[in-house]
Formats: C-alpha cells, sequence, structure tokens
C-alpha cells in the first residue's frame, strides 16, 4: 500500500505545530497503523530527520497508551479498537491520512502526537481509590455483591484511561473517564467507605484541571474502545448530586 | 463559597441548570400548544380568546409566568456560558472531524438550534406578548388575540419564520428532552427507553402542532 500521511509535527508544548506530509511506500495491509509509523520512523532516521513522537506502550490495546486522532476520530475509523490495533486493512492504497494529536486543554502536546494525561493521574489520586485496608481476599460467600452490580463494575473497570473520550467529545469534557473510576468503585462493598468524598473530589479535580462539561452527545461512547457505557455519566451524576446533599 | 454555589457553579451544577429549566420549558410549552390548538376547533378564536383571558387575568398564571421568564432566563444564561467555557477546552480545534461517526448533528448543535430559538423567542414575544402586555389593543376591545394571529399570519414572511422556528424547536427537544434524564441521573435499562420514545414523539408532535397554526391561518383553513 501506498499512503499520503498528514502528520501533525510540533516541537514542544511551547512551539508552533505544523501539518507535515509524508508518503509512505510498501505498507503491508497487516501492519498497525503504529507499525506503519515504525516503517515511516526508520525512513525519517535514517535521512536525519526527527522521527514522529507518539505514545505507546503494550501494543495490543490494554494499556491505553495509544493516542492519535486519525482522519477525524479518535483511534480511527474502526469501533473498539485502540490505534495499535487498528489495522491497514481499514484504509485503501492511495489514501491521504490525517493523523492529529488528542486535542484539550487539559491535554497539552509534549512533542508531536504525543500528549501529557497526567490530568487523568490526578483525577484518580483525588479519591479513584480504596484507602480502607481491605485484608486478604476473603471466602467469595461473605461478602454477597448482586451479579448486576459486579458486572457494571467490571464493565466501568475496563476503562483503560486513553482519553479518547477527551479527544471525541466536541466539549474535550472527561465525564465518562471520570464516572467510570467512580462507578468501578461506587458499585462495590469496598468503595462504600468513601463513596461519598470521592464524588465530590473527582468531579472538583475533574473541573480544575480544564475538561468541560458534557452535552449528553454520546460521541465518547461511541468512541471509547472499551465501550465505557453513558450510563456511568447517569451513575456520576447520581453520585454527585447524594454526595454534595448528604455530605458534612 | 457555599456548598449550594460550588456544586451549581461546578461542570455538573451547571448541566442540572440547564436539565432541570429545560424540563419547565418542556412543561410550559405543553400548556402553551394546548392552548393554542383551541385554534382548530374553527369557532372564530371564541374559545382560544377565552382560554386566553384566563390566563391572562389568573392570579396563579401571572405568578407562574414569573418563574417562566426565570426559567427561560437562567436557560439562556446558563446555557451561553457552558458555551463559552466548554468552547475555550479546546483552544487549538482539529483540522478534520468526523462528527457524524459518533453522534447526531443535533446533540452536537443545541448551542446554534437555541440560539436561533433564541431569535425565534424575541420575534415571536415582539409579535403576541408585546402586544397584548404592553399596548391596549387587546385590553380595550379594539381586536382579540386571535385576530391579531390571523393579521400576522396573513403575511408569507412571519409564516416562514414560524415555521423554521418549529424546526429549530423539534431538533432542540429530540435531544434536549430525553438528554435532560441523563444529566439527572436518569438512566436505567427499564425506562430510559420510555423516555426516548416519549421525547422522540413530544419533539415531533407538539412542533408540528405549532407550525400547524401560521400555516392553516395563513391557508384561511382557520378563519
Amino acid at each position: 500500500m501506498n499512503l499520503s500521511l498528514k502528520v501533525w509535527r510540533q516541537k514542544n508544548a511551547n512551539s508552533e505545530g505544523k501539518f507535515q506530509q509524508y508518503d509512505v511506500q510498501g505498507i503491508s495491509e497487516d501492519m498497525s497503523f503504529l507499525e506503519m509509523f515504525d516503517v515511516l520512523n526508520e525512513r525519517l532516521i535514517n535521512e536525519g530527520e526527527s522521527p514522529v513522537a507518539f505514545d505507546h506502550d503494550c501494543r495490543e490495546g490494554i494499556c491505553g497508551m495509544c493516542s492519535m486522532y486519525i482522519n477525524g476520530e479518535p483511534h480511527g475509523p474502526n469501533k473498539g479498537v485502540t490505534t495499535c490495533q487498528l489495522h491497514m486493512r481499514s484504509f485503501k492504497s492511495g489514501d491521504t491520512i490525517t493523523v492529529e494529536p488528542w486535542r484539550a486543554k487539559a491535554f497539552p502536546i509534549v512533542k508531536d502526537l504525543a500528549v501529557n494525561r497526567s490530568a487523568f493521574d490526578r483525577i484518580i489520586a483525588a479519591g479513584g481509590y480504596v484507602s480502607v485496608n481491605t485484608g486478604n481476599a476473603q471466602d467469595a460467600n461473605s461478602l454477597p455483591i448482586p451479579k448486576d452490580n459486579a458486572d457494571d463494575a467490571f464493565m466501568a473497570a475496563a476503562c483503560i484511561g486513553c482519553g479518547a473520550c477527551v479527544a471525541a467529545c466536541k466539549n474535550a469534557s472527561a465525564m465518562l473517564f471520570t464516572s467510570a473510576k467512580i462507578s468501578q468503585l461506587a458499585l462495590l462493598p469496598q468503595g462504600q467507605a468513601e463513596r461519598t468524598m470521592r464524588a465530590e473530589k473527582m468531579v472538583a479535580q475533574m473541573d480544575v484541571e480544564g475538561f468541560g462539561a458534557c452535552t449528553n452527545t454520546g460521541a465518547c461512547e461511541a468512541e471509547c474502545p472499551k465501550g465505557i457505557s453513558l450510563e456511568n455519566i447517569a451513575r456520576m451524576n447520581r453520585e454527585y448530586y447524594g454526595a454534595v446533599l448528604s455530605s458534612k | 463559597m457555599s456548598w449550594v454555589t460550588k456544586t451549581l457553579s461546578s461542570s455538573l451544577g451547571k448541566k442540572l441548570i440547564m436539565a432541570v429549566t429545560g424540563l419547565s420549558l418542556i412543561a410550559f410549552l405543553l400548556v402553551h400548544c394546548g392552548i393554542n390548538a383551541c385554534i382548530f376547533l374553527n369557532d372564530g378564536g371564541h374559545t382560544f380568546n377565552e382560554a386566553a383571558e384566563f390566563m391572562a387575568n389568573n392570579l396563579f398564571i401571572r405568578v407562574t409566568e414569573v418563574g417562566l421568564m426565570a426559567g427561560f432566563i437562567i436557560h439562556i444564561v446558563d446555557g451561553l456560558m457552558l458555551w463559552k467555557s466548554n468552547t475555550d477546552k479546546r483552544p487549538v480545534k482539529y483540522a478534520v472531524v468526523k462528527g457524524e461517526a459518533n453522534s447526531t448533528w443535533y446533540s452536537r448543535s443545541m448551542g446554534l438550534l437555541g440560539s436561533l430559538l433564541l431569535i425565534f423567542l424575541v420575534i415571536h414575544l415582539r409579535h403576541f406578548w408585546v402586544v397584548s402586555r404592553f399596548t391596549d389593543v387587546i385590553t380595550s376591545g379594539e381586536k382579540t388575540l386571535f385576530q391579531e394571529m390571523t393579521e400576522v399570519f396573513a403575511n408569507p414572511i412571519p409564516v416562514v419564520i414560524y415555521v423554521l422556528g418549529c424546526i429549530s424547536l423539534a431538533y432542540h427537544l429530540l435531544h434536549g428532552f430525553q438528554s435532560a434524564f441523563q444529566t439527572m441521573g436518569w438512566n436505567h435499562p427499564k425506562y430510559t427507553p420510555f423516555i426516548k420514545s416519549v421525547g422522540a414523539g413530544f419533539s415531533i408532535l407538539i412542533p408540528l402542532i405549532f407550525a400547524a397554526m401560521p400555516i392553516a391561518m395563513y391557508l384561511g383553513w382557520i378563519a
């Protein structure tokens, strides 16, 4: 496959960025999108140019590091996959592909396509944890958890924190991420001790970081590689309203 | 900052204000549509004029009207504030956005649809509310509100404006109705499909009835 890439190049957070066009030839349709970038970067290094910086780690869709905005969609055109799982067979030879970084005030660009997502870490640090000592694993029957709650908590815990929700949202809102993290703990007995404080603090931190509000367009859910449901945002809203009314 | 101010100025609080005021405006639409639909009785505006007179003179309605105006103003101001703050959250825009891949155009255009509705609202208030409240045209018995309607809608320009206003209203409601429930945290597999169906029905039916009024008057079906 021969492709034309329009890639956002930006030296650092403070410099001006611009699109640079690259023609890549001989790309196998079995390559992942990141492997295609590896081919481009090898060529750039050989030519003495600076390679395109992009985040990646596990390359099997579970770490949440890859973060490219491809042809107007986070993680590209396929549903339920991260960029590392997007294969070149999803494109046609001769295509022009525009690749941009996640764009949000709360995700400053580090270099090229790599953005700083530590705002997510600070939201987690504000309350997305269980600090009570839960001890060793107990006998499963000693702590009854309704199957529905266990399933919903598991589904929420599938969030890998990649930030595609923020990238897809027209308001750069982090509500799908924050609500998934609040939900996974609110639904389980271990999360009850700090339930009230958690919702208040995580929502407050989300606002401090500079993420937008939710318009309920559903773009986040549609683009989430892990299929995190909008039901979590409704649950976060309930948790938050309940928390502000009941906290002392 | 008190906990109330803190809550209502948070991103979730601002959305809650939009949802609650939006639902109260939806309730108003239902009453407004019900009363105006009296013109379809085609009795020369008799029933409609009586209903309008009742609404104008009833103390409870007049007190509620203050709440309604507050609801409109809060919904508009809060909406504009949210639009401004949300726009600032992405200082560098994307070069390519494939919005249709993940959401409906009207859910992404609530600010635009709301602005069109605001323009329509100003025109609409000028046509009827200002005439009935701030002039003595109606109170002096010179004209009835029904006659005022027939005069306004004898001209094709207001008819087109009103139909466009109703189309904006339909799309604004199509997203806003169910979105308000989601914002209030009411999302459940049992009743969310019901809310969405009722919302879609309301969003189509109410603007359709409203749009039928100027069209019917212009075409002379109601006189």
